[in-house]
């Protein structure tokens, strides 16, 4: 009899552990699923959001940075900022950086990848020429002072990889028709993303601006070869036989002593 | 039982001092103070002591300490730290689990300070307990804040987490982090007593398991002299810590050695009998009654009447 009862005691108390964790179990999968359509929101980055040196591909990022701030603290330069809550920025409490506001100055021992304790900043990267933070993209032809024809020059200047990263472009001028326009020409596989161009333009609203690799750069189609290339390293034409026609050149053309087309730069 | 009688049983009671009462408390707020300057020296006046936040620091460019459940996050969203982030969490969880776990949560964390002034209103204002959440819950979330982060592959708690939000507001810039503080602060005191530190906070969990073998204690060696007026209940943040130790009989440890203990000496603060004091885990001694016995009354009628206030 007593027995019983004791189970049925037992019974009752099992009934209610289960209810019980039952319950914090729902509350607990309503929250998660919060977090998680919250989350799936508040990844998208900002354009103009830079991370800093040596960051994981976003997605990792997300999962390694702790938001400590000590690759802030480290930044000699203040380029560095965490992102506050409320801000239409990246995660709060990730770092990120407006390159127009302060550029990375790509210190040469990288302190905020050192200051790093998780490796969101990869400690791999130790030569800061290597870094990915970016590219810029000349993104406004009309207003850019070069591409009026003027000799402004100033974000090709201040590059820290000069004539490597960016280039000027000799282009023949066709609204005067007889002088050249030297078009700033980033090359994307130099560029750090440090924002020193975009920082430097000397326009109100900078004509050159670091944007994040997925949205600067497209992506060749796996099975393109370029004819050219292919040429050089076979040593020889590709296809046997094929007759070389002349070019075409328009008849007046106005440019004809410094611009030969297919003869590159003059 | 006159009226006559009840004043004669108080007066005979000792009473402290306002500092006494008080002295844990002041001594927390200061050391909660203290840490937070050694954070804001850099950034306000130039005296780079402590970098980075309580999530992950370096002290004098030598003590790296880290966050266990900020790392634990990291690593089941799937990213393997660098070693100074490992040896930051091997220090911090070596000497809280030595020393106490929980320590953190009320003598380090700024949360404390609101969380505890919550209850300060909250007792003003003689609020009812309001939602008690199993005691099992913040374990619960520390496992759904990590389940999430693994599914996610990110820190996603981090994004709505109040603790490291204030602390990283408080050194780095605050934007809207004050209203996730509001938040904890109205749900202290309207929706649930000690709602947030004593059973929601996933941080709190992990530093609970830190707590479990830890050597600071409370005991209430002194336990023979008290007298039921429930001061001690009234303030302990995680109140059922006490009974097992307090009501203990005979050979029944004084120690409070449930992981849930703050270590925030409130109970010692508050007590005017003296029955509680900071002692390490295996210093089970008891105080003996004093032959000069302080009160001989029956504590009944001080229950019925609601205990000393
Ligand atoms: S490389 Fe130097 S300037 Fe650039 S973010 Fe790092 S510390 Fe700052
Ligand atoms: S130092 Fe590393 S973990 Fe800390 S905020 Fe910077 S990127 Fe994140
Ligand atoms: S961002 Fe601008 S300055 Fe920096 S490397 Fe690229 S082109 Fe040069
Ligand atoms: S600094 Fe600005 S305006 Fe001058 S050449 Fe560069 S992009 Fe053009
Ligand atoms: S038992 Fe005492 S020291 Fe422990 S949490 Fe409660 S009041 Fe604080």
């Amino acid at each position: 009899m007593s027995g019983e009862k004791k189970t049925g005691l037992i019974d009752a108390k099992r009934r209610q552990f289960l209810g019980d964790a039952a319950r914090t179990a729902c509350g607990c999968a309503v929250a998660a699923t919060f977090l998680t359509v919250w989350q799936a929101q508040a990844k998208a980055l900002p354009a103009d959001a830079i991370r800093p040196p040596g960051a994981l591909p976003e997605e990792e990022f997300l999962g390694a940075c702790v938001r400590c701030g000590l690759c802030v603290r480290d930044c000699p330069f203040d380029t560095l900022k965490l992102a506050e809550l409320g801000e239409t920025g990246p995660a709060t409490g990730t770092p990120y950086f407006t390159a127009r506001d302060v550029p990375c100055e790509m210190c040469e021992d990288i302190p905020c990848v050192v200051a790093c304790p998780t490796g969101a900043l990869d400690h791999s990267l130790t030569n800061i020429d290597d870094a990915n933070m970016g590219v810029a993209v000349l993104i406004d032809q009309e207003n850019c002072l070069n591409f009026l024809g003027l000799r402004c020059d100033v974000c090709y200047r201040v590059c820290p990889l000069i004539d490597e990263a960016i280039t000027l472009e000799v282009r023949p001028n066709l609204r005067t028709g007889s002088h050249a326009v030297f078009v700033p020409t980033v090359q994307a596989d130099f560029c750090t993303g440090c924002g020193l161009c975009e920082k430097a333009c000397v326009l109100p609203e900078s004509a050159i601006k670091v944007l994040p690799q997925r949205i600067a750069r497209a992506e060749s189609a796996e099975h393109y070869r370029l004819g050219w290339e292919e040429k050089a390293k076979a040593g020889n034409a590709l296809v046997p036989g094929v007759i070389d026609l002349p070019d075409r050149v328009p008849d007046a053309t106005p440019f004809e002593p410094v611009f030969k087309p297919g003869k590159g730069r003059p | 039982m006159t009226s006559a009688h009840l004043d004669s049983v108080v007066c005979e009671r000792p009473k402290h001092g306002w500092l006494r009462r008080n002295r844990f408390l002041l001594l927390r707020r200061g050391v909660q103070l203290f840490t937070l300057a050694l954070f804001l020296a850099g950034p306000w006046a130039g005296l780079w002591i402590v970098k980075g936040t309580l999530t992950s620091s370096m002290t004098l460019g030598v003590l790296p300490l880290t966050d266990p459940f900020l790392m634990l996050q990291a690593l089941v969203s799937g990213h393997w730290p660098e070693l100074t982030g490992i040896i930051g969490v091997a220090i911090v969880v070596g000497s809280y689990a030595v020393f106490g776990g929980r320590i953190y949560c009320s003598w380090v964390c700024p949360m404390n300070v609101v969380t505890d002034s919550a209850n300060w209103v909250h007792r003003m204002l003689g609020l009812k307990k309001g939602w008690q959440p199993k005691k099992q819950t913040r374990y619960w979330v520390m496992a759904m804040t990590l389940l999430v982060a693994a599914g996610t592959g990110s820190l996603a708690y981090e994004l709505v987490n109040p603790v490291t939000m204030l602390h990283r507001g408080l050194v780095f810039g605050m934007g809207f982090a004050w209203a996730s503080v509001v938040m904890v602060f109205l749900f202290d005191v309207f929706v649930s007593r000690h709602g947030w530190c004593g059973h929601l906070c996933p941080m709190g969990a992990v530093y609970g398991l830190l707590n479990i073998q830890s050597l600071l204690r409370v005991s209430a060696k002194n336990r023979e002299a008290c007298d039921d007026c429930m001061d001690c209940f009234e303030v302990c943040p995680e109140n059922h810590v006490i009974s097992p130790a307090l009501r203990g009989k005979g050979d029944d440890t004084p120690l409070i050695l449930n992981r849930d203990c703050t270590a925030c000496g409130r109970c010692i603060d508050v007590c005017d009998l003296d029955v509680f004091s900071f002692t390490h885990r295996f210093d089970t001694q008891l105080i003996q009654p004093t032959s000069i016995e302080p009160i001989q009354h029956d504590p009944a009628p001080i229950k019925a009447m609601g205990g000393h206030k």
